[in-house]
């Protein structure tokens, strides 16, 4: 492991009963690049995910986050919270899971919970009006209103989230998840629904938050344009196990890759099955 | 009758066309009323010379009823019938209050609050006070604690509990035994002061218990929540019917001590609170006294509630309710968060049921059974649930509905002399309900306030807002 990896999943394999979900899956990330896994459907995409953070427990294999102040993270061993909290590895759904009965703006001070709860000394300086809490709860809000404003969402702040438009609810959960601070922000499929003009105002999103606050991402998609034009590093799964891994122009042009996405011909399928490994 | 209706408007259908619709309705609406009030009202036990049960028939009374069913169903489908049906459906009724009215409510019935007991000892004097007071005001007022108590559990939190009597009865029981035994076998000269040590200490053993009810529960959602909650209810319940060591089982505990006025004691003894004040005796003024504590108790739960909204914590309740999968996507324990919930609930509910104690004097666990369970949440889920407002208007109505139905003895000019309106209480108190749940699906006050905001507050749509799954 390199120094500049952020995460690294080694020996990855998940099983439901007789089902091998991901199978002996190893890939890095790297600090500060936004890496893409992509496969066809069902190829155990969102079941890594599950895994890096924690709401699945992995059946074999080791996932390590190397923090920014050098501390190592286990992640298979921490509980889903405690990934959020302390390996800073944020996430969004594929099915979007906002507070939909919430604001738009307590949307995100929900996801500044650790720090304010500190600030509120438990709740016991905040009951009694400490003047500390007030600070940090201005403080809270001032950096929703930053993300919020990123967004395109400042407008809409007081809003229920659950009457937002589909995209700015996509939107919306990746501000939530960049108001916990993390190192490392896992996206699960942030482009699924998205007209064009909003994959690129997404696009150019997601190059903010890496170049401007130095967050790695992890991103599952299946819109090529997004992968294409922003990832630095492609993993593919096809049925659990990694078939290709490289630079966006590589994996295009790897020949695994093509037969996983458009299938081969008749004539073909032997040999790639030998190069895929089946 | 003048006018004509518009050229664009259809004919308004005459009597005589819409009525074999609406005598087909009221057939049918007789013919259920007999089915209900058959077995019912038709029949009725009564004890004989020999003091044995025999059933006697009322059928007078059963036909007077099915009558004005049937009579009631027919004006109503006549009055529909005859009007004009439009294509569109009709806009739905929703009241609107002026939101001067919505804002200016909380501290006008604060006032009003304040100023009864008062009002009601100058109208009707001292005894006639008593009943008013305390039948109405406190009682109403504890069922206002304690549902802004389990609000917190359900309303915000979203997790279903149906034994929150459970925690009424440790607080009840936990001021019971320390008052009658501990306080007078270790420091007897604290006697006086019993009500406001055992108060906290009461809060604070019910909080224990809400975080050991929390402790197996915690994975359970939904259905199964309740079901685990409603048996930790009945244990509690059965527990202190049978440990008769522990409780005095179903005899209970009785001649517990009284608040006093902070160290001086409603007697008639000249160091009591009548002779220190110069006032003549009378049982009223430890009345009113309780009516202000209980209204203390109920503005500081009000009052925390509020705050902890506020907080990190209780937006992360709210956030549980919502959704508990992204709420462990952010970094918040859930399992603390739920706990706490738990045990703040069970506080107030613990305060609540010392301050019961304290002014029965005598509790039994026959004052804590299911059904108060279910009148507490009734409250809640007919107030709107996580809205302080609508539960205390929930609380008023349903607890000052069913005692006020206690009032009914004009309807024996109706219905006779052995007409007894008490035994149709709980009947007409389901139909209100039911009625209320129609009309407002909801509850009283279904929008949610949020707890904070960039430029303006605006209530969420309870549309919206989830009930939460445990």
């Amino acid at each position: 492991m390199s120094a500049d990896t952020i995460l690294a999943v080694e020996h990855l394999t998940m099983r439901f009963g007789g089902l091998v979900a991901v199978n002996d899956l190893s890939f890095e990330a790297k600090r500060g690049e936004i890496t893409a896994v992509i496969g066809p459907n069902g190829a155990g995409k969102t079941t890594v995910f599950n895994c890096i953070t924690g709401f699945y427990k992995p059946t074999q294999g080791r996932i390590v986050m190397n923090g920014a102040g050098g501390g190592q993270h286990l992640l298979e061993r921490l509980p889903d919270f405690r990934i959020a909290r302390e390996a800073k590895v944020a996430r969004t759904f594929q099915n979007i899971r906002l507070f939909s009965g919430m604001t738009v703006l307590e949307n995100l001070l929900v996801a500044q919970h650790n720090p304010l709860m500190q600030a509120s000394g438990w709740s016991i300086g905040g009951i009694l009006g400490l003047p500390s809490y007030g600070r940090a709860e201005k403080a809270a809000i001032e950096r929703a209103a930053y993300w919020l404003d990123k967004c395109g969402l400042t407008d809409r702040a007081d809003d229920p989230a659950g009457d937002l438009p589909y995209g700015p609810q996509r939107a919306l959960e990746i501000a939530r998840a960049m108001c916990t601070g993390p190192e490392l922000l896992c996206l699960d499929e942030p482009a699924a629904g998205l007209n064009p003009r909003e994959s690129l105002v997404l696009n150019d999103l997601l190059r903010f938050i890496r170049k401007e606050h130095g967050t790695s991402l992890l991103l599952i998609e299946h819109d090529m344009s997004v992968v294409m034009e922003i990832s630095d590093h492609v993993v593919v799964l096809d049925y659990g196990t990694k078939i290709s891994d490289g630079t966006p122009s590589a994996v295009r042009e790897d020949p695994k890759v093509i037969a996983a996405y458009l299938g081969v011909d008749d004539t073909e399928v032997q040999k790639v099955e030998a190069e895929v490994g089946l | 009758m003048t006018t004509a209706p518009a050229a664009a408007e259809p004919a308004r259908p005459s009597l005589a066309e819409a009525f074999p619709a609406a005598l087909k309705d009221a057939l049918f609406a007789g013919i259920i009323a007999l089915g209900v009030f058959g077995p019912l009202i038709g029949f009725k036990t009564a004890q004989d010379m020999q003091n044995r049960l025999i059933i006697e028939t009322r059928l007078g009374l059963l036909v007077a009823i099915v009558l004005a069913v049937a009579a009631g169903r027919l004006a109503i489908s006549l009055w529909l019938g005859t009007r004009i049906r439009y294509a569109t459906a009709a806009p739905k009724f929703t009241l609107r209050l002026p939101p001067v009215l919505t804002t200016a409510l909380p501290p006008a019935a604060l006032v009003a609050v304040l100023i009864y007991p008062l009002m009601i000892y100058s109208l009707v004097g001292g005894s006639g006070a008593l009943k008013w007071i305390d039948n109405f005001g406190i009682q109403i007022l504890i069922y206002v604690m304690l549902a802004w108590g389990l609000n917190i559990v359900v309303g915000l939190a979203g997790l279903l509990d149906l034994g929150y009597v459970a925690f009424y009865a440790v607080g009840a029981y936990a001021y019971a035994l320390l008052a009658t035994q501990v306080i007078p076998a270790t420091f007897p000269s604290l006697g006086v002061w019993a009500f406001w040590i055992c108060l906290p200490l009461a809060g604070i053993l019910a909080a224990f218990w809400g975080v050991l009810l929390g402790f197996p529960v915690l994975r359970l959602r939904g259905d199964y929540l309740a079901i685990v909650t409603l048996a930790f209810g009945e244990i509690i319940r059965l527990v202190l019917i049978n440990w008769k060591e522990f409780s005095n089982g179903y005899e209970g505990i009785s001649s517990i001590p009284r608040p006093s006025f902070f160290g001086t004691p409603f007697t008639a003894a000249p160091t009591g609170f009548a002779a220190q004040w110069g006032l003549p005796f009378t049982p009223v003024y430890r009345t009113i006294f309780l009516f202000y504590l209980i209204v203390a108790l109920a503005l500081i739960t009000a009052w925390v509630t509020n705050r902890l909204r506020k907080l990190p914590v209780g937006r992360a309740w709210e956030a549980l309710r919502e959704d508990e999968i992204a709420c462990r996507s952010l970094g918040i324990n859930t399992v603390n968060t739920k706990l706490t919930a738990f045990a703040i609930g069970a506080m107030f509910g613990g305060f609540a049921g010392s301050f019961f104690a304290a002014r029965q004097g005598f509790i039994s666990p026959e004052s804590f059974t299911f059904m108060e369970s279910a009148v507490i949440l009734a409250i809640v889920v007919l107030g709107g649930m996580g809205s302080l407002v609508g539960t205390a208007i929930a609380a008023v109505a349903m607890i000052g509905g069913t005692e006020l139905l206690r009032e009914l003895d004009w309807m024996k000019a109706i219905f006779g002399r052995d007409f007894d309106p008490v035994q149709y209480r709980m009947l007409i108190f389901g139909l209100a309900m039911v009625t209320i749940m129609v009309w407002k699906p909801r509850g009283f006050v279904s929008t949610r306030m949020p707890t904070a905001f960039l430029k303006s507050r605006r209530a969420v749509s309870g549309a919206l807002v989830k009930e939460g799954h445990g």
